[in-house]
């Protein structure tokens, strides 16, 4: 399969979905928001293992993005299960009002 | 009898664990009759090896026993041997026998002080020590005993802590002592890196290999073993201790610092005679200092009035006799004069123990007087005593020995007029403060009411001990009449004869001036104390013969030297540096990182968002560094 | 193929800018998914099948669950949003927003500065895959077989219902 697609345009892409997802996660306040964003980084980084693999045609890009992939799962098993406490806990999603650990 | 060799040593050390260990629970019957019975038992070890070592002198000169070796790093393996000479033999002999009749002393002199099992255990440490650094092979061994007695020594002066005064003299003796200590350790060192060993007769035979006549190397060590002596021995210029010492109880002066340890640095020079033979300033320095000593030290004692620091004196004055005689080459001399001094030296301290304990605890001889017939065993005991140590012509054991090194300073070869006038001068002044103490002890009026009398227990070592001070002089008997040599034939086993000058044959005018210098010293004090005490009064009118008073009464004022020029300076560093300087440094240190900790902890907002940021910037930070390079 | 890619990579940026910009929770979420699809769509453009797959099986299936679940739980709607307005003001987004720029202009320039060289696009398939994964990277595998395991036991135990607990220094606060 001949193709023209050039490798820098995906890391382009991927580069740009990172920082996107770095915005999100510093503009919003919702937790879950920040969550979603954190989403949004890891498959930005996932993108660029995948497009590595591809262009010089080998499976471990593959095999980090699995990698990824489950690391992504149990981050998001936990931290949603974390959000769930903080909400009974506080009755906020709030994270300006979750300075407790103020040095 | 070389096989019981160890047991000298070994009962002692038994006495001192039993008493250490289990003191407490003992009664005061079993803690005398250890602590005195292990000293006495060991007395009659060694006067059944010394039999054993006159009847059959063994082949090569000494007993030796190997009881285990200590350590073996890489060719440098002491042993803990004891080795038996003639030498150590009459060490040996005076530190049990005089220790044995101190402990029977001790038994009655303490029996109503509350630390009676700490006392006989230091004093049974004591006599371990000692023996250990006399019977001791090899120099670390030796160093050990050095150290032990030292400590015994401290502990013994400080026996009375309740005291503050005792503490601070204890500490006094220790801390003095423990600078001639480390130059000796000095001299081990220097010892060991020239010949590879430790061991005496091994460092003995390669001294003269090794150093030629006069080498500086054998200067040198001889003056760091000499600096050991010095201290241990108080001789001029770290005597100070010595008179401090005084606030131990009385047997422990009279063993301690009179008979036993203050003589080790005598037996130190005389044990390594070799290296001091090699260097002939070093050896001319041991009689200057000898020689400063006993002058010095004399005319301290005349004008004390605590009669155990006349004492003291005085045998810092007599122990500057036998450097003269190590000086002048006549090392069987000063062995001869440390037995004999040992003997009326211990005589005396017990003697005035009794006279202390019998009128209250009063040391002050002004307060004392008439005991003459209230007491007359001690009485006649303390007169043998002062006798010999006035060294009083024929009927007295000290005349004999001191007459010997009077006669070797003028008439050995490194002998001079001018050592031999001091000791002149010396044995005057001895005779002198001897008779003025006699007479303020024993005679005029009695001031002070007496209390009990001193039981059998400490009557009779004084007697045992007045007749080794009267006849233990016979034998050994000067040339022109007599000519008994039966001491020095013993001791030239292991030491060299001295070696006369050219022409010297007439003793006897020597005797004759020395004769005359006693009576001149001892009428003297019979015409000031006695016959017309007012002339003191008179002479105490003249501002210069006060102030002379006072400067020999403190000592020639060394204390207060060494205050100028020691203790003061020290103390003022110390005071500068009170808040310690250096570790200004390392509050800095500490304030600086509490104030970044603060300021940094600013950072830790709480807030999520702001760490990110802070991950973001970092990131952003570092690719910039990345694109501009 | 060319511009299948830029019309998915369109896609992807516009929905992702939608993603960190909803109010409504549930809105990002769907913005997310099609995110994650057009990714997966990507993927199968660069000749690999088995990573899209899996894209949209664990990513946009079992994940984005977990999320709804989640606002599900916490009944997260219109109230949400509101509050939503009133925190993102552009004085809170815009300082962020220029340090994402300069990042993003930082790695733009590190990417194009390297030395563009065309290739011939291969795709590997499934088997090289699962082949590397269980020879090579077999340890990996057991090590995220682990970080799973932990992340479940983890949850079962952080998500259960207890009572408040504070930390025993804040026990004199009211407690809500």
């Amino acid at each position: 399969m001949k193709s023209s697609i050039s490798i820098e345009m995906v890391m382009l892409l991927a580069g740009l979905l990172f920082v996107l997802g770095i915005a999100g996660v510093i503009i919003r306040k919702n937790i879950i928001f920040m969550l979603l964003s954190v989403e949004v980084m890891l498959n930005a980084s996932g993108l660029a293992f995948v497009a590595a693999g591809s262009r010089w045609a080998q499976p471990d890009g593959q095999v980090m993005f699995i990698f990824i992939l489950a690391m992504a799962a149990a981050e998001v098993s936990i931290g949603l299960a974390l959000i769930l406490q903080i909400y009974h806990q506080h009755k906020s999603l709030d994270i300006d009002k979750l300075k407790e650990m103020k040095g | 009898m070389n096989n019981l060799l160890w047991l000298v040593p070994a009962l002692p050390f038994a006495g001192f664990l039993i008493l250490a260990l289990a003191g407490k629970q003992l009664s005061r019957v079993w803690v005398a009759m250890i602590g005195a019975g292990s000293v006495s038992l060991s007395a009659i070890v060694v006067l059944i090896i010394g039999i054993s070592f006159l009847s059959q002198p063994p082949a090569n000169g000494n007993y030796s026993q190997t009881l285990w070796t200590w350590m073996q790093v890489a060719g440098f393996n002491p042993k803990i041997t004891l080795f038996l000479d003639a030498l150590s033999l009459v060490f040996v002999f005076v530190i049990t026998f005089i220790g044995a009749l101190i402990h029977i002393y001790s038994v009655a002199f303490m029996a109503d002080d509350k630390d009676y099992s700490r006392f006989f255990a230091c004093m049974n440490l004591f006599v371990f020590s000692m023996l250990l650094l006399v019977l001791a092979d090899n120099l670390l061994l030796l160093y050990l005993g050095w150290e032990g007695v030292g400590l015994c020594s401290y502990l013994l002066i400080g026996f009375w802590y309740e005291n503050p005064a005792n503490g601070y003299a204890a500490r006094k003796a220790f801390i003095i002592t423990r600078v001639g200590d480390t130059a000796m350790a000095i001299g081990l060192f220097v010892i060991f890196y020239q010949f590879g060993t430790l061991a005496i007769p091994d460092v003995l035979a390669k001294a003269p290999v090794l150093w030629h006549q006069g080498a500086q190397m054998a200067t040198i060590t001889a003056l760091l073993l000499l600096a050991g002596g010095v201290g241990k021995s108080a001789q001029l210029p770290l005597q100070t201790w010595l008179p401090d010492a005084m606030a131990g109880p009385s047997p422990v002066s009279a063993l301690i610092h009179a008979a036993t340890m203050v003589t080790a640095g005598v037996y130190l020079i005389a044990r390594m005679h070799i290296i001091f033979q090699l260097s002939p300033i070093a050896q001319m320095i041991v009689a200057v200092i000898g020689a400063a000593t006993l002058f010095i030290a004399g005319f301290s004692a005349l004008t004390q009035y605590d009669i155990k620091r006349v004492l003291a004196y005085s045998t810092i004055s007599q122990i500057g006799y036998m450097f003269l005689a190590l000086g002048v080459g006549a090392w069987t001399a000063a062995i001869f004069h440390f037995m004999i001094h040992a003997f009326f030296k211990a005589l005396l301290f017990l003697a005035a123990g009794a006279v202390i304990e019998t009128l209250h605890h009063e040391h002050n001889m002004f307060k004392m007087g008439g005991l003459k017939n209230k007491l007359p065993v001690i009485f006649w005991t303390f007169l043998i005593g002062s006798a010999s140590l006035a060294a009083l012509p024929l009927i007295s054991a000290g005349f004999y020995s001191k007459d010997q090194i009077l006669w070797y300073a003028w008439a050995s070869e490194s002998g001079n007029p001018l050592l031999w006038f001091i000791a002149l001068l010396g044995a005057f002044i001895t005779a002198a403060y001897t008779a003025r103490m006699m007479i303020l002890v024993f005679w005029g009026e009695a001031k002070t009411e007496i209390g009990h009398h001193p039981g059998k227990l400490m009557t009779v070592p004084l007697i045992i001990l007045a007749f080794f001070s009267l006849f233990a002089g016979f034998i050994e008997l000067p040339h022109n009449f007599g000519h008994l040599t039966l001491f020095s034939n013993l001791l030239h086993q292991v030491l060299p004869e001295a070696v006369l000058k050219a022409g010297m044959n007439t003793e006897l005018q020597f005797q004759i001036l020395a004769f005359l210098s006693t009576f001149g010293g001892i009428y003297l004090a019979y015409i000031f104390y006695y016959k017309q005490p007012q002339r003191i009064e008179k002479l105490k009118q003249s501002g210069f013969v006060m102030n002379l008073y006072l400067f020999w009464f403190s000592g020639w004022g060394f204390d207060k030297l060494y205050n100028v020029l020691i203790v003061n300076p020290v103390v003022f560093i110390a005071n500068i540096n009170k808040s310690d300087v250096v570790d200004k440094l390392y509050q800095g240190i500490t304030f600086v990182t509490i104030r970044l900790y603060r300021f940094l902890s600013f950072t830790q907002s709480g807030s999520l968002r702001w760490y990110i940021m802070g991950l973001v910037i970092g990131a952003i930070i570092i690719l910039s560094i990345q694109i501009m390079l | 193929m060319d511009i299948a890619f830029y019309i998915t990579a369109f896609v992807t940026v516009i929905s992702t800018i939608m993603v960190i910009t909803r109010h409504n929770p549930v809105h990002a979420l769907l913005y997310l998914i099609i995110s994650l699809l057009s990714i997966s769509v990507i993927f199968f453009l660069l000749g690999a099948p088995f990573a899209a797959l899996l894209e949209i099986i664990i990513y946009a299936g079992a994940i984005m669950v977990l999320f709804i679940f989640v606002i599900m739980l916490l009944n997260l709607g219109k109230e949400t949003a509101k509050q939503e307005k009133e925190w993102l003001k552009p004085k809170v987004w815009i300082g962020p927003a220029i340090l994402s720029a300069i990042l993003f202009v930082e790695l733009i320039y590190l990417i194009t500065i390297a030395h563009a060289a065309s290739y011939n696009l291969q795709t590997v398939d499934p088997k090289a895959v699962g082949i590397s994964l269980f020879r090579p990277y077999l340890i990996g595998v057991e090590l995220s077989a682990m970080l799973l395991m932990a992340g479940v036991v983890g949850a079962a135990h952080i998500g259960q219902h207890k009572k408040i607990i504070l930390h025993r220094f804040l026990k004199e606060k009211d407690p809500l």
